[in-house]
């Protein structure tokens, strides 16, 4: 007897199942080498003005939907920063095309989609013309959990062809510490609001439990809802531009369009790393301190109060056919901290990085993804092997792992001359003032203030980078307006200035941040804290050049301003230019201040008068001091950017009074001084061989801090090319091993993890090597 | 194809490049010829006749020693570390700032590194004391061997060049 199995057509164009569909696609990259097995990009090759018009329709498209949607968006953080970005999925999820603005997004929502086409979502709870999805999900590739996707399919004759998801990085989801990107839990059961691909909507419409369940879940639930219209009205301009595309040029153009575009990508990164870099090998490291054993962390488990660093070395190899790999082999184990990060923000982050050197195309897509090959060992703060962790601040070390590849590529440009490519490193982009309470509004209330969307550049090889301008995750850097942090804050500014010696030193110097003092006014049971780099500089310099320098924190309470106001008295409006010279403190007699090295800190009670001083970090510089120019130093000295006495100290700069306050250079003494210093480096110098014979009697006797002897263990164990290469390179003995376990602070999550993979029913999409 | 002048691509090595041709460079592909041009103005700068293979930093190369056709890394003072495969950071003269007081030449106290998180090495050439490299790792860190090009691939394939001689 025969059986007649009830097959169900797929909702993909052509009747495939979005699984289907998808394995399809993939099985065939793997097999050609082009993705879907595109050996030949018909549409693009035989109609190339069609397909250049449809890429520029659509691409000009999302761009106007991002720029439009975000002024319906009442969050600063939305409207003035630009933390938004929308992009446009082919039906397995690959995407085609995304606006300008935070374009990290291009990948994780993307892995989102591919998670509901891996898992079943088209069977339960099925998707239909007129669905609304959201995903905030860190542990199926979302940056962090304030980065919220809507997503919605796109759907032609009844059949699937495309998603387009929008993305904005909301003020608050409702974590432990208020802030979108807060510090005080250790594990996701902390990390705020998290959903899962959830169908929010039908028919165009949210529904109304959804509405409900989530304004309730976060704090501030105004710039929650109007971000999600934001979200909602970019997908929907979108999803009407393809409409009207197809209208015109026709459902087989745009669907080859759909999947040429990604093998276009693919093809053109290729291309460009032949045109732009020099094959070979790379190799570089990045920092990040986590200065948790302090007074001023206070997270709920004992096991989380530990001094660690984050490691990440790293290895591009760039092979003679124009592919390359980037191998993070020897990395930081995840840890108990926000700090941590998925394989596909990790990943996509990068091609935020590449945008803006190697692939400055408008052509922004999964086809750079296909052409790299990535590997991220299992367990490591990139690609965590266990459900629990956090993810919330991921950028502390994201930042800080990234500037070590600009120092990899741009050994490639200064080899080929192409010098206007160079870049020394990116800034660690914070210090991050969030907290909450309530506002000068009277409602609960938080906020993260992007104002290190604007830190210093690093510097080039022709120039020195830009000051208090930029941030890596946002090609489009702005600190806002004063004005508008004030009406979101209840903080007023008392000060803003270049942040002097912030920048590393250099014959181009990196550009130097800026610092914001704010006093807390009219708000009720507030609290602050600090977020960002403090024993640690994350950017090296480059050829010679210096790091960056790094952060510390100012506050000060019961400071008497109050009184200072009424009576007229002075009261500090900036000017505290050298921290080793402070000024403040003789201000504020008798207040409780805080200025140290802990640059982290987790909720602390402020009141009005309270201050706060908010320092943006600078960028690290190139080539040797001594050879700047001296009259660049002299201005630097003179526009604020550098304190005088480094103009002797670092740059051998001898600087003679040259009216109204300002400086000039004595040029016959400064040669005689930078020929000085260079006799001096010599005499205080050795041979290398010299100092390693006395660092490996280090290295045998453990004489070092626990935090860097944990971080040497913990990237042993996941890395075990990374150990061989560290005992061949100080030669140590067979006997000598270093081992967490033996270590006098706690490392749970070093024997026992569970992966997300290992939940019922649950198929995680892996996108690198393991 | 695009192309600049010898005299412009001149004006971005020494730091003087206007900002109008600057920014061609940045938003046009690439000049193919760049390379060829770049090591011609290298080549007139270095106070040795030795030819440059390929730039490491503003002062320090991959060049063909002439006495005997080896590739080495030298510095522009004319120091030669080591063949070009090595890392020359083991050969040079090195500083470590690991103390306060050392960092706090560089940076004002609270915005230097915390030296039992993170130490600065400074690698010189022994002949100037021209400063070609600092690293910031945390102490116990192996020297880093940052680049090791493939340059036969890269003249031959990449560029249409021929390779430079190189004794073995």
């Amino acid at each position: 007897m025969n059986i007649q199995t009830d097959i169900k057509e797929g909702i993909v164009r052509g009747g495939e199942t979005l699984k289907q569909h998808r394995d399809r696609l993939m099985e065939a990259t793997k097999r050609t080498g082009h993705y879907a097995g595109l050996r030949h990009m018909e549409l693009r090759d035989e109609q190339p003005i069609k397909y250049n018009k449809l890429f520029s329709r659509l691409r000009a498209g999302v761009v106007d939907a991002r720029e439009t949607a975000k002024k319906i968006a009442a969050s600063p953080i939305v409207e003035q920063e630009g933390e938004l970005c929308f992009t446009l999925y082919n039906a397995a999820g690959d995407s085609i095309l995304t606006s300008t603005g935070i374009i990290i997004h291009v990948g994780t929502m993307g892995a989102a989609i591919k998670y509901m086409i891996e898992n079943g979502w088209e069977e339960n709870p099925g998707i239909a013309d007129g669905d609304i999805f959201c995903n905030n999900d860190s542990l199926i590739g979302n940056v962090h959990p304030c980065d919220i996707h809507t997503i919605v399919p796109i759907f032609h004759e009844g059949k699937l062809i495309g998603w387009v998801g929008g993305v904005t990085h909301v003020i608050d989801t409702g974590s432990v510490g208020p802030g979108s990107m807060s510090t005080g839990q250790i594990q996701r059961f902390g990390d705020g609001y998290s959903v899962t691909c959830r169908k929010i909507g039908e028919n165009d419409t949210l529904k109304r439990d959804w509405l409900h369940e989530s304004q309730r879940m976060v704090r501030t639930t105004r710039y929650w809802m109007l971000d999600e219209r934001t979200r909602v009205a970019g997908c929907h301009m979108i999803r009407d531009l393809v409409k009207e595309v197809i209208a015109e040029e026709g459902i087989e153009s745009y669907w080859n369009f759909a999947y040429e575009a990604v093998e276009h990508g693919r093809v053109g990164l290729q291309n460009r790393i032949k045109a732009m870099t020099i094959p070979g090998k790379y190799r570089q490291v990045g920092f990040v301190d986590v200065p948790y054993a302090h007074d001023d962390v206070r997270v709920p488990s004992d096991f989380a109060k530990v001094d660690t660093i984050m490691h990440t070395p790293s290895e591009i190899t760039i092979r003679g056919d124009g592919t390359w790999k980037l191998d993070f082999e020897g990395s930081s184990r995840w840890g108990w901290h926000t700090y941590n990060a998925h394989q596909v923000s990790f990943t996509s982050g990068i091609w935020v990085m590449m945008t803006q050197s190697l692939i400055p195309t408008e052509m922004i897509n999964d086809g750079a993804a296909y052409g790299t090959e990535f590997r991220l060992p299992k367990g490591t703060w990139m690609n965590p092997d266990d459900r629990r962790v956090a993810f919330s601040y991921s950028w502390h070390f994201l930042v800080s792992s990234w500037t070590a590849l600009w120092r990899g590529l741009s050994r490639s440009y200064f080899g080929r001359g192409y010098l206007e490519e160079v870049n020394a490193g990116n800034a660690n982009t914070s210090n991050w003032l969030q907290g909450g309470g309530f506002n000068q509004y009277d409602e609960i209330h938080a906020v993260n203030s992007f104002e290190c969307a604007a830190n210093g550049v690093g510097a080039s090889a022709f120039g020195d980078g830009i000051s208090h301008a930029a941030a890596i995750w946002n090609p489009e850097g702005d600190m806002g307006d004063m004005e508008i942090w004030e009406l979101a804050e209840p903080l007023v500014y008392l000060g803003r200035q270049i942040k002097a010696s912030s920048g590393g030193a250099g014959k181009y110097r990196g550009g130097c941040g800026f610092e914001s003092l704010r006093m807390v006014w009219n708000a009720k049971d507030w609290t602050m804290f600090f977020m960002g780099n403090g024993h640690i500089t994350s950017d090296w310099g480059l050829m010679g050049g210096y790091p960056a320098a790094s952060g510390y924190r100012f506050e000060a309470h019961d400071t008497g301003l109050k009184e200072k106001i009424a009576n007229g008295d002075p009261i500090p409006f900036g000017g505290d230019t050298d921290p080793e010279h402070p000024v403040y403190e003789s201000m504020l007699e008798g207040a409780r201040v805080k200025r140290d090295k802990q640059a982290i800190t987790t909720e602390a009670m402020f009141e009005d008068y309270d201050l706060y001083l908010n320092y943006m970090r600078g960028g690290p510089g190139f080539g040797d001091p001594l050879d700047r120019v001296p009259q660049s130093v002299a201005d630097d000295v003179n526009g604020g950017y550098l304190l005088e006495r480094f103009a002797d100290s670092v740059y051998g700069v001898i600087l003679t009074p040259a009216g109204d306050g300002l400086r000039g250079v004595d040029e016959a003494a400064t040669a005689a001084r930078r020929t000085e210093i260079r006799q001096q480096r010599l005499a205080e110098s050795e041979p290398t061989a010299d100092w390693m014979a006395r660092e490996r009697e280090k290295i045998l006797a453990k004489d070092a801090g626990t935090h860097v002897q944990q971080m040497f263990a913990a990237s042993f164990k996941l890395g075990p090319k990374f150990e061989e290469d560290f005992r061949a390179f100080w030669s140590l003995p067979e006997d000598w091993k270093l081992n967490e376990a033996d270590l006098p602070i706690p490392s749970y999550g070093r024997e026992y993890t569970m992966d997300l993979s290992e939940l019922p029913d649950v198929r995680t999409v892996q996108l690198v090597e393991e | 194809m695009t192309t600049y002048t010898k005299s412009k691509i001149k004006d971005l090595v020494d730091g003087t490049i206007d900002r109008d041709t600057l920014q061609q460079m940045l938003s046009t592909p690439k000049d193919q010829d760049r390379f060829v041009k770049y090591i011609d103005i290298l080549q007139e700068e270095v106070p040795w006749d030795d030819r440059i293979i390929l730039p490491l930093g503003p002062k320090l190369f991959i060049v063909q020693r002439a006495s005997d056709k080896k590739w080495m890394i030298r510095s522009f003072a004319g120091h030669d570390f080591c063949e070009w495969t090595e890392n020359w950071k083991l050969h040079a003269r090195i500083r470590v700032r690991d103390s306060a007081l050392r960092m706090e030449e560089l940076y004002p106290r609270l915005m230097a590194p915390s030296t039992d998180w993170q130490v600065i090495r400074e690698y010189f050439c022994p002949l100037s004391g021209d400063l070609l490299d600092v690293e910031a790792p945390t102490p116990w860190y192996p020297v880093i061997h940052d680049f090791e090009p493939d340059i036969e691939t890269f003249y031959r394939d990449w560029l249409g060049l021929d390779i430079p001689e190189r004794a073995a």
